[in-house]
């Protein structure tokens, strides 16, 4: 058999938002209707335009206690990202019931060097208070930085491992020691792409023979002074000082969009060829069916393109051999950025036509906040428990969305055979991906 | 189950690489960094791109002279690309033209896609040590995230700051040639170049594109960068003539030069390449990839994850290490990660000895970076194509600086001259911090 053919499917979901770890508190909060986003506790916001986010309080996580004994020492070199990466990774080997180094002493499910990890990553921003730190010591009496002392002393104040904590591949990193995952690795750094890129690398990955199962996905935090500073740069985010309507802050697609919101988290899919989740009798959430990644090339890299998203999806379309009326449920970025909502929905138009405003859509943004690198990965978490529950949850934003099912709405059960996720993100790429009923 | 060896059996295409370019510290066009490594050349001088002169390490393999307003159509396109964009936009123009793409006008650009092992951008360290030392706080031992916000507004360049996301070079490389296809940009650290490209040639045997413009592009030649590294003395802090200062596989090593720049490679599959005339350089027919999962900070003491990363290689090329033809292995070349850090050459050298068997001696191995430095995320793409000017030109290229051999090993590394030699097959190698290893397999193109 042409391992070319192997089918995929993910057979295992861990999640990290501001709900805390796990799919079953975001999908209870989507279902409720009740957005995790609030004015950021973790630093005070209030020199920044945008002060809101989708921020996991440390009473809801604390990576110390999944990790095993050995490993708790270097959660100290850990980045937030780091530690979300592992905390979603934790619940994804769980709740795919797999044995691993990371939570027994049992013989591993899957042998070690035929799992893979590859978890999308952003770039790391640096603790300031770390790095502030350091630096203060080198600051010369009239207030200017003394690099000269820096070099010969001031450095010495940071840590000798900090530059690992800042490293974007030391999520898979920590993963990988943690599970004993000895497969392939890679670190995919496309931004809001990130989680969708990794998961079509897991699959091509096992389908070119080299791994079994892989875990997948991605994870950042953008809650953080220079991080969120960063998104400022880039106009993409709202203004806001956190004393309104959460739940409408974001708003996918209105017309009265002006903007995101940051976020922290991710999740990490367990992608197992469906002969291996067979074998071991798993049970597969839903089959990775077809994949489809694009590059755009609009005079700006913030910008998205309507083309690229249309063949990003035809070609997710064609590998999963069904077409746009076979459909039942989209997940976009949804991210209330005016120009990346109307690439999208142009996109979108032209791959569906009339049909478009009939299709509901799942937005994830309003409740979780952008977690960029993370955030495929909370789409596809959130599509995977919508197939499995035949059912979608509540959205936030704004009640008209013109053209589009993406308004606010109710939670509602309905018959969900194929989602289509797409994803353009900040540098042009852009990955669309269809995910289906296990067994249709 | 189908484990290795999967892509004979399941794709029916071959990729071949048809263009390359670098843009390194020993110079910007092939032929000029090729004749400098032939003559054992040394690209590492003191650092004067910051003042470097109280660090513990004050030297490196730094771009020097190079324009990248020469390599693109329109400057105004670019905006103002950081150095990591700029390297990149050099070496994909030397790749591309090689590849005569330039000219070719039937190129499907929804089937040419691009897959880099970039780094971030650089950092405007004296901007930002400026902000957060006038944001510190004395008495709360913290920053001032008020006073922070409003000094980074005052500051900062916001443009620079989206500059540093490593997913920009791909933006700049993808709008300078209009590529449409499958896009990624991984960062596996000092593999991340090698990974794009095995993976690119995966995304083509896959069927997912015609042509993929791979490689790598980085630098870390800044002051947090030389500090981060210093802080893990990583770095040579070795204080004669800098040029003597990456002795990879000497006995008195003492850590990586920092280099930087950018290697570039058109890979295409074969029918794409020969329907349009092109004249391939060589064909990759082996990646091998794997994750170390042992120790933040040391590799595994028997080089476990690297020598999983070249039998895996060696098994998608259906090579034998242990065969020979003539007394002679099936590889003729391996550039080694070979970094001159005490513990990467003894693992490297390890791995390859326990892969090569006896055959291990047989093979020349060398190691660039002993001349240009550690290009980091860009390395594994010029140490490819290093390979495969080996191939073309019947030259192997030194480990210089190898005047006091470490006794533990005993390997050939080519010691200080580069040799002629006939070769047909290369291996590369790139073993990242954070425990990814890559290695990939190249040949003489064959019809």
């Amino acid at each position: 058999m042409s391992s070319h053919d192997e089918k995929v499917v993910i057979s295992g979901v861990g999640l990290i938002t501001c709900f805390g770890v796990g799919i079953n508190p975001l999908w209870d909060a989507m279902c409720e209707g009740r957005t995790g986003l609030h004015r950021i506790e973790r630093f005070d916001p209030s020199g920044f335009a945008c002060q809101v986010a989708g921020e996991l309080g440390d009473e809801e996580f604390n990576v110390r206690k999944i990790v095993p004994k050995s490993h708790r020492k270097a959660t100290k070199v850990m980045c937030r990202d780091t530690e979300l990466a592992v905390g979603a990774a934790a619940n994804a080997v769980e709740n795919a019931g797999l044995i691993t180094a990371g939570n027994s002493d049992e013989t591993p499910t899957i042998a070690p060097d035929r799992v893979g990890c590859h978890i999308g990553a952003g770039l790391i921003s640096a603790e300031l208070n770390e790095l502030g730190g350091a630096l203060v010591n080198s600051k010369r009496e009239d207030g200017s930085f003394d690099l000269t002392h820096w070099g010969a002393e001031g450095m010495q104040n940071l840590s000798p491992l900090w530059l690992l904590k800042y490293l974007p591949n030391m999520l898979a990193c920590h993963v990988t020691i943690v599970h004993d995952c000895q497969g392939p690795s890679n670190t995919i750094t496309c931004c809001e792409a990130s989680s969708g890129l990794s998961i079509a690398e897991s699959r091509r990955v096992i389908q070119r023979g080299d791994a079994d199962v892989c875990l997948s996905g991605g994870a950042e935090d953008r809650v953080n002074p220079l991080a969120l500073y960063r998104q400022h740069c880039t106009g993409r985010l709202t203004e806001t000082d956190g004393s309104g309507e959460m739940s409408s802050v974001v708003r996918p697609f209105s017309d009265t969009a002006n903007g995101t919101v940051i976020g922290e988290g991710g999740g990490i899919m367990i992608v197992e060829s469906a002969t291996s989740c067979e074998s071991r009798t798993g049970i597969p959430w839903c089959t990775i069916e077809g994949i489809g990644c694009r590059q755009s090339c609009t005079d700006s890299p913030l910008d998205a393109d309507s083309q690229t998203i249309t063949s990003a999806i035809n070609r997710a379309l064609d590998e999963a051999k069904c077409s746009a009326s076979d459909i039942d449920v989209i997940v976009p970025l949804g991210s209330g950025i005016k120009q990346v909502d109307s690439a999208e929905r142009d996109g979108l138009t032209a791959v569906f036509g009339d049909a478009l405003p009939s299709i509901p859509m799942i937005t994830t943004i309003p409740y979780t906040g952008n977690c960029m690198a993370g955030n495929g990965a909370i789409g596809i978490g959130v599509a995977a428990k919508a197939i499995k529950e035949q059912m979608i949850p509540a959205r936030l934003g704004a009640d008209s969305t013109v053209g589009l099912s993406a308004g606010t709405c109710n939670a509602k059960e309905m018959n969900i055979n194929r989602i289509l996720l797409v994803t353009p993100s900040e540098g042009g790429q852009c990955v669309a991906m269809v995910l289906g009923r296990v067994g249709t | 189950m189908c484990r290795h060896g999967a892509w004979e059996g399941g794709y029916m295409t071959r990729v071949v690489v048809t263009g390359m370019g670098w843009v390194t510290p020993l110079g910007h066009d092939l032929d000029t960094v090729w004749e400098r490594m032939c003559n054992s050349e040394s690209a590492i001088e003191l650092i004067d791109r910051f003042d470097a002169s109280s660090f513990p390490t004050k030297f490196a393999g730094q771009v020097r002279n190079f324009d990248w307003t020469k390599y693109v159509n329109d400057v105004s396109v670019h905006r103002s690309p950081a150095l990591n964009s700029q390297f990149a936009l050099g070496a994909a123009k030397q790749a591309w033209e090689q590849a005569g793409l330039g000219q070719y006008s039937e190129l499907n650009f929804d089937r040419a896609g691009i897959y880099l092992g970039a780094g971030e951008g650089v950092l405007d360290f004296s901007a930002h040590s400026m902000i957060d030392t006038h944001a510190w706080n004395v008495e709360d031992g913290k920053i001032d995230s008020i006073a922070w916000a409003k000094f980074a507004s005052e500051q900062l360049d916001a443009w620079g700051e989206v500059e540093q996301e490593p997913n920009m070079p791909l933006w700049h490389v993808a709008k300078e040639y209009g590529l449409r296809g499958p896009s990624f940009n991984c960062l596996t650290a000092c593999a991340a170049s090698t990974q794009a490209i095995g993976e690119a040639t995966s995304v083509l045997l896959h069927g997912d594109a015609d042509v993929m413009l791979s490689g790598g592009t980085h630098t870390m030649l800044h002051a947090l960068g030389i500090t981060g590294f210093n802080r893990l003395t990583a770095l040579s802090t070795f204080d004669g003539d800098p040029k003597k200062a990456s002795k990879p596989f000497s006995r008195d090593r003492g850590g990586f030069v920092m280099g930087e720049g950018s290697g570039m490679l058109v890979l295409e599959t074969l029918e794409h390449a020969l329907e349009r005339g092109a004249s391939p350089l060589a064909e990759i027919i082996g990646f091998g990839s794997s994750a170390d999962a042992y120790r933040i900070t040391d590799l595994h003491p028997e080089g476990r994850g690297p020598a999983a990363a070249i039998r895996n290689a060696l098994s998608q090329a259906k090579i034998n290490p242990s065969e020979t033809i003539e007394g002679k292995p099936l590889i003729q070349y391996i550039s080694a990660h070979g970094t001159s850090t005490q513990e990467n050459d003894s693992i490297e050298t390890k791995a390859i000895k326990h892969i090569f068997g006896e055959n291990a001696q047989k093979v020349p191995v060398s190691s660039i970076k002993s001349m240009m430095g550690h290009l980091i995320a860009a390395a594994g793409s010029v140490e490819l194509i290093t390979c495969i000017m080996s191939i073309q030109t019947g030259m192997l290229v030194p480990t210089i600086n190898l005047d006091n051999p470490d006794p533990e090993l005993d390997l050939d590394y080519v010691p200080n001259v580069a040799r002629k030699a006939q070769v047909n097959c290369c291996m590369s190698n790139s073993f990242g911090f954070g425990g990814q290893n890559n290695t990939l397999v190249v040949k003489r193109f064959d019809e």
